[in-house]
């Protein structure tokens, strides 16, 4: 057995896996304000990698001004999103919702192909050294700021919700849209503001993918990663869609281990998350922390 | 009641009345003409064909992609349980009918009802546990069987020929082989009617009304004696049936299969037929199919409108027309689900329901 390389797959998955629970983290966000599913969370990635290229690498903006720039535009994108094409379907059954956000995936992956091309563009460099050795491991700088970064945003998400109005807002439209309305929040808002953040949050990680491995389409699998992180966690809990991503990412470097050293299959680290995906809809339908009231039919 | 007219209103006194599948003759009448224009559509009179064989390949499409959607509405619109991978079915219809006539010499008019069967096998086992979950979860949860599937697809190259894919032997019957378009249409036409009436059917005995009630709300329906297990795996069985019976007739039809074809695209894309063709309508079913293989011929076609516009040249945007295609079907298919949420079906509904009515508006 080959325990450099476990050690090294390991760290890997854990450190791909806290991406993975940033953008599964945005997605339990929407779902949990407005009871839309997004299917088009992983083009939302991909849209703030581009965007961030396209400033810092074409349009030749220093990243620490780019960076920001994007996360804005990203912002604006998400609130977009919302207003003109989910706030229709609002009421509508929930397949048709799903519908909406799979094709709208399927457009924004045609026009980000039209105009940024097929090709996997790299970032310029923004750290100085690409890897740092950590405990004697190879990591990825970006990854480490990454790293650092989600546990800011998950402190911040914390804060926000905890003590801020508008967290109190979004904590309360997320328990009962109708009360709240009677309460007098405004639940248009909060939808808005939910995909705004998440648009945000989620172009974060695309940046951070970016910087280590390029952009190019495949950026946007983190958003069907999302889906095992997410039903390990329990859909509706914050703090269980970034354990799942953890889980699933150890999973992931677990499975490569495996392909690699003993069955040689080649491709278990893709199917691997959706195995465990339907283990844990079968044994505990309601993930790690989601809220337990799935009617067993 | 049996006038050619339906008057306006509901004058219906019997149940026998309530539920005929002809209301008036009119719609008899229509119903046979239209299968007869169906029967006679591939002929040809005098050396002249009624339809090129491009459309003729169109609607052979149409039809076996038509009989899958048909069985996607009855897992969705009828039962109201969503899935994702119902392209991975279709996929398991067009490898099993190959398997068994490519490898093991079954005769292929056997094999494809027996691949339906063997599909409809397949949908109760993954139905098994999907029986449990709804809603948003048991999509979620259709959504790795698509990917287990596909990855099994892949893998298994006893069963599927792995990465160089599965050849189907031609249809033969009685020592006929049909096997050029203009035969192999009647072939999938027979599998089209048989399938259509036989859903239009299920849909007015006992298991069709359990299920909707289903859909309608669970636990009335449990109230009222349904056993919800049971007919939710029965209509994942169903469903899956009528999506083997079309991969193997695709099968069939192009005579090679390969695991690409049956991807999460093709599963959204019979969502989409579905969806579009309107929710627990059997014709809709069909409607929806027309629609979406229609789409990227018609969407086709304005690009090429485009491009002899002359604005092509400038922009590169020669270079994007096929990406604009694609964003083109996708964004048809959202302003179709924001401004027609009910589907084709309903549609025809209210324009019928239009002209019945005429001078007033209800």
């Amino acid at each position: 057995m080959n325990t450099q390389l476990l050690v090294q797959l390991v760290v890997n998955g854990l450190i791909v896996g806290a991406l993975y629970g940033v953008v599964a983290m945005c997605f339990v966000l929407i779902y949990k304000a407005s009871q839309v599913v997004n299917f088009a969370q992983g083009e939302f990635v991909l849209i703030g990698a581009w965007v961030c290229w396209w400033l810092v690498a074409e349009f030749k903006l220093p990243f620490w001004a780019g960076f920001p720039v994007c996360l804005v535009f990203m912002a604006l994108l998400g609130v977009a999103v919302q207003v003109i094409v989910l706030r229709p379907l609002i009421g509508e059954p929930v397949i048709s919702i799903v519908m909406v956000t799979i094709w709208l995936s399927i457009f924004f992956q045609a026009l980000l192909r039209w105009v940024f091309g097929v090709f996997t563009q790299p970032f310029p460099p923004v750290f100085d050294t690409s890897t740092v050795k950590v405990l004697g491991l190879n990591v990825e700088t970006a990854y480490l700021m990454s790293l650092g970064i989600s546990v800011v945003i998950m402190v911040g998400f914390a804060y926000f919700f905890k003590f801020s109005k508008m967290g109190l807002a979004m904590r309360a439209t997320a328990f009962d849209q109708q009360v709240a309305q009677s309460m007098g929040v405004s639940v248009k808002r909060v939808f808005a503001l939910s995909w705004a953040i998440s648009a945000v949050v989620s172009a974060l990680a695309g940046v951070v993918v970016g910087l280590v491995s390029g952009v190019s389409a495949s950026v946007a699998t983190v958003g069907v990663k999302v889906f095992p992180a997410v039903i390990v966690g329990g859909l509706e809990s914050i703090v269980g869609a970034v354990l799942g991503g953890l889980i699933i990412g150890l999973l992931e470097g677990l499975a490569q281990f495996l392909d690699a050293e003993y069955l040689g299959f080649g491709n278990l680290i893709t199917v691997a998350p959706f195995y465990a995906m339907l283990i844990i809809l079968l044994i505990k339908p309601y993930g790690l922390f989601g809220t337990k009231n799935i009617e067993r039919v | 009641m049996a006038g050619s007219m339906r008057p306006a209103g509901d004058f219906r006194t019997t149940y026998q009345a309530d539920r005929t599948i002809f209301p008036t003759r009119g719609s008899a009448i229509a119903c046979a003409v239209a299968l007869l224009a169906l029967c006679v559509l591939p002929m040809q009179f005098g050396g002249k064909s009624l339809v090129s064989s491009y459309w003729l390949a169109l609607v052979i499409q149409i039809a076996y992609y038509g009989i899958a959607a048909l069985g996607l509405n009855i897992l969705v619109g009828f039962t109201g349980q969503i899935s994702l991978g119902h392209s991975a079915f279709f996929g398991f219809g067009a490898f099993m009918s190959a398997y068994l006539s490519g490898r093991h010499g079954v005769p292929v008019a056997l094999s494809i009802p027996l691949a339906g069967l063997a599909t409809a096998l397949l949908g109760v086992v993954v139905g098994l546990p999907a029986g449990r979950l709804k809603g948003l979860y048991l999509a979620i949860a259709t959504l790795a069987s698509q990917f287990v599937l596909q990855d099994f697809f892949s893998r298994a190259a006893w069963f599927t020929g792995g990465a160089s894919g599965a050849n189907a032997p031609p249809f033969s019957l009685f020592g006929l082989t049909l096997s050029g378009d203009r035969s192999y249409y009647y072939v999938v036409l027979f599998y089209l009617v048989a399938m259509y009436v036989f859903a239009a059917n299920l849909m007015r005995t006992r298991d069709g009304r359990a299920m909707v009630a289903l859909r309608d709300h669970y636990l009335s329906a449990e109230i009222m004696g349904i056993n919800l297990t049971y007919y939710r795996i029965l209509a994942f069985g169903i469903s899956s049936f009528y999506a083997g019976i079309g991969g193997a007739l695709m099968a069939h039809y192009t005579s090679f299969v390969s695991a690409e074809a049956f991807d999460l695209l093709l599963s959204i894309n019979f969502l989409a037929m579905v969806i579009i063709g309107g929710l627990g309508s059997v014709m809709g079913s069909l409607m929806g199919t027309v629609f979406i293989l229609f789409l990227p011929e018609f969407m086709q076609g304005v690009v090429r409108i485009v491009q002899g516009l002359g604005i092509g040249q400038s922009a590169g945007f020669n270079e994007g027309l096929a990406y604009l295609k694609e964003m083109a079907i996708g964004l048809a298919i959202v302003l179709f689900l924001i401004f027609e949420p009910e589907g084709l079906a309903a549609r025809w509904r209210k324009i019928k329901a239009y002209w019945k009515l005429y001078p007033f508006s209800y």
